[in-house]
């Protein structure tokens, strides 16, 4: 393994990470909600995954956008019905309701798909690795690079140049004086919230390969989930995925050259960016 | 004009005492505690958990209820402790239980100070981040060191000696729960003395509104430094009791689901006056008692529904009983203040 391999995994890593924990970066942004359950969301996608590929022998590819649609309904669904009520409550109240989701979330899917890990069966032209310029690489982590890239291209390209785009940044920046220039930001937060829900389903799907997929998922997630938005930041979206990419390397990293500490390697960083910049990396206004 | 100022900080300072005193239903509620050692003699197993439960959830209490700071990693501490006096007693570095349970707290005291600066930094999110952070470095160090700790297997070997020399722990655990309740009760007369003390008024202002405190001349950050060093020897001393009283204990302290248990047992008791934790410690073993009687396997899936529906109910309803007894005691000080100046208002 190479100093390129490690970087090529690195990004893979990163960029899944990054479709992951998007959603939040927006959401925490956009209503200063602290949503803790979003692994939850993600494990969503990645089961209904598992349940449609293997027991229903839908393609892997034709399963990706059915995991984005399940976890973008469920955090509609989610949304309207419960977290419509905590907005405006303090960050206590939605630390307890939403770590109460992830409990409820852990022990039902244990109940109905087993506690132990599942797999995906991925197809046989995902498997395997191809040389690039003598670089061997997997094929499927060159999937998760190619597909998280047109996705952040998509996201970034949504937020800047659609109308919608527009409103979000606006209630983002502003939440009272969009509202009183017309925008409706209940219905923009709802839809971005489904958004982001969807967005870590397909992440929990795509990721279910190589970050491993079992009920306890939201919580073996949290802390990354929670490292990047912290890191990046939720002012923008080249933020997250800054920091996205460098947990990523970081981790692979870490556990590839000490093996015997590399699970620290995360907290390592996390630790070093607190002290150094301690509003984030890459925050423009001190707090929110 | 200074005469009026004086006069007017002399009455404050009254109310203030006034405030402090000890209500009826304090003494009731210490007297039934000491009671259950005679009136539930087939139950000290429980109630020893109930005891170190309520003295870990006390401890937040201290961060949450008074500071208003989240944690999500308060495990660290209970964890910390317990493993401190788990190797203290097994290499028999202090072989006195009490000594030892002193010294299990000033680790976990010392870890506190140590990364408050951690977490004093950023935002509530960063602050969960940083919490939780913390929790699962530890846990990882402890499972990375399996030499020392024991790893997945748990500590085991622990022999500890008789209490002060001469109280040997029994089977029945009565020796266990005594020396637990006691530590409770020392350890809850200094959190009252704390809260009531300038400090402990200077950190309901912080949580109450951080800027407004440091406007008016408070060190927020140093207070909120205190507190946490203080918590995590509170924490400390609840996660050596653990250890002490169980003569066992694994890498399970460390986990996530210990400080999202504390959450909710600080939660049903109410935060913010010290008898919530105890209060929810008994709440929640009851409770968990009787959930994992009927389905052992999946009892967090109803700890979690009833932390969502203690939130989507309002938290604040629940606790409004302990309000009222406020509300009384702050109505008879009015009232005396009128009966002084002679019936005017």
């Amino acid at each position: 393994m190479t100093i390129l391999t490690v970087l090529f995994d690195g990004i893979a890593a990163g960029m899944l990470l990054f479709v992951l924990a998007s959603g939040l970066a927006v959401t925490l942004g956009l209503m200063n909600f602290v949503n803790l359950a979003h692994g939850a969301f993600a494990m969503a996608g990645g089961y209904i995954c598992v349940v449609v590929v293997n027991r229903w022998g839908m393609p892997f590819l034709a399963a990706l956008p059915v995991a984005f649609l399940f976890s973008a309904m469920i955090g509609a669904l989610m949304e309207r019905t419960l977290y419509c009520h905590l907005y405006g409550r303090s960050h206590l109240d939605q630390v307890l309701f939403t770590v109460g989701l992830v409990f409820m979330s852990i022990t039902g899917v244990d109940y109905v798909m087993g506690s132990s890990q599942v797999f995906i069966d991925i197809p046989k032209y995902l498997q395997g690795q191809i040389e690039v310029f003598g670089l061997g690489m997997s094929r499927y982590r060159l999937l998760i690079i190619l597909l998280c890239s047109l996705i952040t291209v998509a996201v970034q390209l949504i937020l800047t140049k659609t109308r919608f785009g527009s409103r979000l940044r606006a209630s983002v920046d502003d939440t009272r004086v969009a509202s009183g220039l017309g925008i409706n930001v209940n219905t923009v937060f709802a839809l971005t919230f489904a958004f982001g829900s969807g967005l870590a389903g397909l992440g929990g799907a795509l990721g279910a390969e190589i970050l491993g997929l079992d009920p306890t998922f939201p919580l073996k997630f949290l802390i990354y989930i929670m490292i990047v938005v912290t890191v990046g930041g939720t002012s923008s979206i080249t933020g997250p995925f800054l920091a996205s990419l460098l947990l990523g390397i970081g981790d692979v990293a870490g556990k590839y050259y000490v093996p015997k500490f590399g699970a620290f390697a995360i907290y390592a960083m996390m630790i070093v960016i607190l002290i150094w910049r301690p509003h984030g990396l890459f925050s423009r206004a001190v707090s929110k | 004009m200074s005469e009026l100022v004086n006069e007017s900080v002399k009455e404050i300072r009254r109310d203030l005492t006034y405030l402090a005193h000890w209500r009826t239903w304090e003494y009731v509620f210490w007297i039934v505690a000491f009671a259950s050692i005679f009136v539930l003699p087939g139950h000290y197993l429980i109630l020893t958990e109930i005891a170190w439960l309520a003295l870990f959830a006390l401890s937040l209490d201290l961060l949450l209820g008074y500071a208003g700071v989240i944690s999500l990693g308060h495990a660290a501490y209970f964890g910390f402790g317990a493993y401190a006096a788990g190797l203290l007693a097994k290499h028999g570095i202090i072989a006195e239980p009490v000594l030892a349970l002193l010294a299990a707290g000033f680790a976990a005291m010392l870890l506190g100070f140590a990364t408050s600066f951690l977490v004093m930094r950023g935002s509530d999110l960063t602050r969960l981040m940083v919490t939780l952070g913390i929790s699962l470095v530890l846990r990882e160090l402890a499972n990375r060191y399996s030499n020392i700790t024991g790893g997945f297997d748990g500590l085991q070997g622990v022999i500890i000696n008789p209490l002060l020399g001469r109280f040997e722990f029994d089977i029945y655990g009565k020796v266990s729960y005594i020396y637990c309740l006691v530590v409770l009760f020392v350890m809850f007369l200094i959190a009252r003395r704390i809260v009531h003390s300038p400090f402990g008024l200077s950190l309901r202002a912080i949580r109450n509104n951080p800027l407004r405190a440091s406007a008016v001349g408070i060190p927020v950050n140093l207070r909120l430094i205190a507190i946490y060093t203080i918590a995590a020897f509170y924490a400390g001393v609840a996660g050596a009791l653990s250890t002490q009283t169980t003569a066992f204990t694994s890498l399970d302290v460390f986990s996530f689901d210990r400080s999202a248990d504390l959450l909710l047992v600080l939660i049903i008791g109410g935060t913010g006056y010290l008898y919530g934790g105890i209060i929810g410690a008994v709440l929640f073993k009851v409770l968990q008692d009787v959930i994992s009687s009927f389905t052992p396997q999946y009892w967090q899936f109803w700890i979690g529904l009833i932390l969502v529906l203690i939130v989507l109910a309002g938290r604040e309803r629940m606790s409004r009983w302990f309000d009222m007894t406020r509300r009384t005691a702050l109505v008879t000080l009015g009232l005396q203040r009128i009966l002084q100046r002679g019936g005017k208002l």
